[in-house]
């Protein structure tokens, strides 16, 4: 399947990474040939065959509802780079 | 034209569990800013999940309770978008595997009729943080304590007609979620937040018209306000040439219209796929048995009980079955005074009505169900008459004692059914009022009877309203006649 | 001191030829001295490293020292150390304090061993180079001019370099086997969900694994064991016992039963290494295993299947650094979009952005079908083939890389740097266990057997690798390059 700039713009806008247009260039020319080299897959008939998203067919272990984790508001701010109040702060968000 | 409405409803239930659906943090409602938010919830690198037995059982209860599917595998998946409340850049849901498959609910209309409203399905996912907007110099502060609270989100077939019919809906779920204890139901908390998506078409068309959404309502009023508005709306864009446009809008309450949301935003592109941190939940038969078993009764089978049981008129039963507080206190008198019918009328008179004066909940209620079940008990053994009882009954509101029984002592309102005593105070009564005697003795037959009641109300005032009135009465007759 | 293996260091602690402090200070200068150099560090923690060197002493004079007591090893910097920088070789993390240890870490300690840092590695574990680190390529010690491999490059040539007697790494696609094989060192990827992947950070969730790096199978023996287990943080992580890994290793291949994938052994293997592996081979036969040919069918479909899955997960694992709770963010953001924007393009490399790319892309709508459950199903294909190979043989072997390591600055092609990871990729979509085992050398730079078996035969793999190791020298050898500067 053919890359469009088009599709590298719109995944970037998506994935929040800003592009400049050269930079845009050559990831196309780069996806572009990363995906030449997974179209290989197109050829498998693969009908009938369930998706397996783990390589282990194990299932889901549950937890039991406790509260097991304490205030560390102060210890995990510590790494943030904007924090008033106890309250993370971003840019303002219109809505 | 004759138009119709096609409602459909996403109704988001906070879970009552004690701690998130994939961290041990509180999810305590009210707390310090992110002081609830431990390392999973903050989406710190290597932080990974691990799903909350609770949150799965809720779920499949809810599901039971709806006479749902229970399918035995279900998967979460990750829905991918940037937004500063959702710390992962993912929000962790359940987009093809629901844990809770189609179901049904049956809603309660005003005219006394029942509807069902077909649940498409019921999946789980976790709730993001709040964004702040108040005075961070023009920033915005995000607290992440609701992160990861779990939320059963509820998928309604487009099957509500009006606006009514949507309230209905959703006080049935409330009122299956609050009795199953699975929330707490508190909207006002965001407990429960719809989302309701609208179209119009002419009555007797098959195909649905363009829907609209209106997004996070939070209350039954605005539910009901925000769905006859977009009704109207859009049947006067149709009717004046214009199209409805799919697009999401959000209710104002307090100018009671909803508004196309400004989004400059591009069609979402959510990129599901199974989150790789997870694995396939597979509920044995065993397991979902057991929480079947475990069932409460559910407002539906409470109505019909009480009706076919208890005999209860529909109505009364539909109102006694309505919440689970109210449903077991009124079983919790009846079961104390042994007669239904009057633990009905006392719950729903006396009580409903001081509480709705004191706009209290039941479960705030000052009188207890042993208490009130007391006092009931007191007026069917006839040891206080009607008017006693209210008495009693405002004196335990009070707090004036712990028993009917202690009242009726201290107050000294226990009925007098001693006809001696009765008759000294009738004596007194006719020799005090030789005026109204005089009246009665020559009126006829038919004015004694309203004129009686003159008398009887002396007396009663003389014994303090213990006097038993029945007992007066045709003592007064008897003593009057021979005048 | 700087040429023993973790056991044998073990028995001289024990023993009293030197103390914890003594080797952890030894270590720690042979790495001010060379690694400079080589750039396999990129935190070096000294200070800590003393305190528990003197702490593991102190406690062996009081008789509570464990057996793992006091031996220094290194963390590649995927793993969440508290207290100290995990920047998983990016500038995103650059300056990340993490508040808390990754499940491995915790037990690494518990067990008294002493972390003298954290090793350089391609950003977010993308790369088989280890070009792509924010800190700057890692050099190999067998050749200054040559990629140490990667993603686990630091790791490996710390551990090949004599800085460190072992390491941890992360295998998602190759990047503990391939640099071991670069390396001339030991290194195992575990089954998918033998060890716990809590505080270490994500790359491509159904595919990442930790593992040992050292000298010797029997090394990579100790230390799976201690960071082996089910935990109780992590979903993915298999409650199952944790044997000793040491107990099997003297035993006999007489009887085994060995399978060559005929698909490992064609187009575009160098020579060299070929020639290696083949001798290896001979060795096995020596020790009385049988040797027959073996095919999995869908190998050519392992890398596109992995370049699919692998940048799916991380296009979502990596959506976390947004610049708000930890991590880079970009100077005075005008909005939320450029703040996203800007922290993000500022934040991560080059390769990084690709898969971020690739994976958005792939999972968009009207891709979703064509590309990723297309992938997931070749996915089953690829581990059936295996399944399939072990119904008839115990082991698989062949090379852990078509060629020995490239030159520095090589492959500016990602799809040629991709092609390099063919015998290694399909293991991890399959989640079995694999190890690779210096065999040789090729053009003076070291050649990797790699070892592959079933899910959780992880003891079984380090009995035949031990068994190898018994029978060659080729992981005593060492590389000039620390003995120069010496």
């Amino acid at each position: 399947m053919a890359l469009e700039p088009e599709d590298v713009r719109r995944a970037a806008h998506l994935a929040r990474l800003g592009l400049n247009d050269d930079e845009a260039e050559r990831y196309v020319d780069d996806l572009s040939r990363i995906l030449d080299m997974v179209d290989r897959l197109q050829a498998v008939d693969t009908q009938g065959i369930a998706p397996l998203a783990h390589p282990l067919d194990a299932t889901q272990r549950l937890r039991a509802d406790e509260v097991t984790e304490p205030n560390q508001r102060e210890h995990f701010q510590h790494c943030a780079p904007a924090v008033e109040n106890g309250l993370y702060l971003v840019p303002r968000v219109v809505e | 034209m004759q138009w119709e409405a096609v409602i459909g409803l996403e109704v988001h239930v906070q879970l009552a569990t004690q701690s998130k659906i994939f961290s041990g943090a509180s999810t305590a409602f009210g707390a310090e800013p992110n002081t609830q938010a431990c390392a999973v919830d903050l989406g710190l690198p290597g932080v990974l999940p691990v799903l909350n037995e609770a949150a799965v059982a809720m779920a499949v209860q809810f599901g039971l309770g709806i006479n749902a599917e229970i399918p035995e595998t279900s998967i979460f998946d990750r829905k991918n978008y940037f937004y500063p409340d959702l710390p992962k850049g993912y929000q962790t849901s359940q987009m093809y595997h629901p844990i809770v498959g189609p179901g049904e609910v049956e809603i309660s209309l005003e005219d006394g009729s029942t509807k069902r409203v077909r649940v498409h399905h019921a999946h789980l996912e976790e709730d993001a943080g709040k964004s702040l907007h108040e005075d961070f110099h023009g920033m915005t502060g995000i607290d992440l304590n609701r992160a990861g609270t779990p939320l059963l989100e509820i998928v309604s077939e487009p099957d509500m007609r009006s606006a009514k019919e949507a309230v209905a809906y959703i006080k049935a779920l409330h009122s299956i979620v609050t009795y199953l204890g699975i929330s707490d139901g508190n909207m006002a908390e965001g407990s429960m937040r719809c989302d309701v998506n609208v179209s119009v078409r002419p009555k007797g068309q098959e195909t649905l018209g363009t829907r609209a959404e209106i997004k996070n309502v939070n209350s039954f009023r605005f539910v009901e306000k925000a769905i006859a508005y977009e009704i109207e709306r859009q049947v006067e864009l149709i009717e004046e040439g214009g199209k409805v446009v799919q697009e999401t809008r959000l209710y104002d309450p307090e100018a009671d219209e909803t508004r196309s949301m400004r989004t400059k935003e591009e069609a979402n592109d959510y990129r599901y796929f199974p989150c790789p941190d997870l694995l396939p939940v597979v509920l044995d038969q065993a397991y979902v048995d057991h929480l079947r078993d475990s069932l409460p009764e559910l407002p539906s089978e409470k109505r019909a009980r009480f009706e076919s049981e208890l005999g209860l008129s529909a109505y009364d039963a539909s109102v006694l079955s309505s919440t689970r507080p109210m449903a077991e206190y009124f079983e919790a008198v009846k079961d104390s005074c042994g007669d239904a019918k009057l633990a009905a009328n006392w719950v729903q008179g006396e009580l409903a009505g001081q509480l709705n004066r004191e706009n209290l909940d039941i479960a705030d209620s000052p009188i207890s169900a042993t208490q009130l079940g007391g006092l009931i008990r007191r007026v069917i053994d006839e040891t206080i008459n009607g008017k006693a009882a209210k008495q009693v009954f405002m004196a335990l509101w009070n707090g004036e004692g712990e028993t009917a029984d202690e009242v009726i002592e201290a107050k000294g309102l226990k009925q007098v059914t001693d006809t001696g005593a009765i008759e000294a105070m009738i004596d007194q009564v006719i020799a005090d009022s030789p005026v109204q005697v005089a009246q009665y003795v020559e009126a006829d037959e038919a004015k004694r009877g309203k004129m009686i009641g003159y008398f009887v109300g002396q007396v009663m005032k003389a014994s303090r309203g213990t006097a038993n009135p029945q007992q007066v009465n045709a003592l007064l007759k008897q003593k009057l006649d021979q005048s | 001191m700087h040429d023993k293996t973790l056991t044998e260091l073990a028995t001289a602690l024990a023993a009293g030829e030197f103390s914890s402090r003594e080797l952890t200070e030894s270590l720690l200068a042979r790495i001010e001295r060379l690694d400079g150099e080589l750039n396999s560090f990129i935190t070096v923690t000294a200070e800590q490293a003393l305190q528990a060197a003197d702490a593991a002493d102190a406690a062996r004079a009081k008789g509570e020292a464990g057996p793992l007591a006091g031996l220094p090893l290194a963390l590649k910097d995927i793993f969440c150390t508290r207290g100290v920088r995990t920047s998983c070789g990016s500038k995103m993390l650059d300056n990340f304090v993490s508040p808390y240890d990754a499940t491995v870490v915790e037990k690494l300690a518990a067990a008294g061993t002493i972390s003298l840092g954290k090793t350089n590695m391609d950003e977010f574990a993308m790369g088989s180079s280890n070009e792509n680190s924010h800190y700057g390529p890692v050099k190999n010690p067998w050749d200054l001019t040559a990629v140490p491999g990667g993603s686990s490059g630091g790791s490996a040539a710390a551990v090949a370099a004599g800085l460190v007697p072992a390491a941890l790494g992360t295998d998602t696609g190759g990047s503990i086997r391939q640099p071991a094989a670069f390396c001339g060192i030991t290194g195992l990827k575990p089954t998918y969900g033998r060890v716990s992947r809590y505080g270490m950070v994500a790359y491509a969730s159904s595919l990442d694994q930790a593992g040992p790096m050292a000298r010797s199978a029997e090394d990579c023996a100790l230390l799976l064991g201690t960071i082996a287990g089910h935990d109780l943080r992590d979903s993915t992580s298999v409650a199952r016992g944790v044997p000793d890994y040491r107990a099997e290793l003297e035993a006999s291949l007489s009887g085994l039963k060995i399978g060559l994938p005929k698909e490992y052994f064609g187009d575009g293997l160098a020579p060299e290494v070929e020639a290696a592996v083949r001798d290896a081979i001979k060795v096995y036969e020596s020790l009385g295993a049988s040797v027959r040919e073996v095919s999995l069918p869908h190998t050519d479909l392992a890398i596109p299947a992995y370049y699919v899955i692998a940048p799916a997960e991380a296009s979502s694992n990596l959506s976390r650094y947004d610049g708000v709770r930890f991590g880079h963010r970009c100077e005075n953001p005008a909005d939320l979009e450029d703040l996203y924007k800007r922290t993000r393009a500022e934040g991560f490399g080059d390769e990084v952005k690709r898969r971020i790319l690739i994976g958005t892309h792939t999972l968009s709508e009207g891709f979703f079908d064509a590309y990723y459950k297309k992938a997931q199903q070749v996915r089953r294909l690829i581990r059936q083939d295996f399944l399939d190979a072990f119904e008839d043989v115990d082991v698989l072997m062949g090379p852990a890389s078509p060629t020995p390591a490239f030159d520095l600055g090589a492959k500016k092609d990602p799809v040629s740097m991709y092609l390099q990871d063919i015998y290694t990729i399909a293991i991890n979509l399959a989640g079995i266990p694999g190890i690779s085992v210096p065999a040789g050398f090729a053009s003076g730079r070291p050649v990797g057997l790699q070892i592959l078996g079933p899910h959780f035969a992880e003891q079984q793999l380090l009995n035949v690798a031990h068994q190898f190791q018994q029978a060659t020298d080729w992981h005593r050898r060492q590389p000039a390059f620390g003995k120069e500067n010496a």
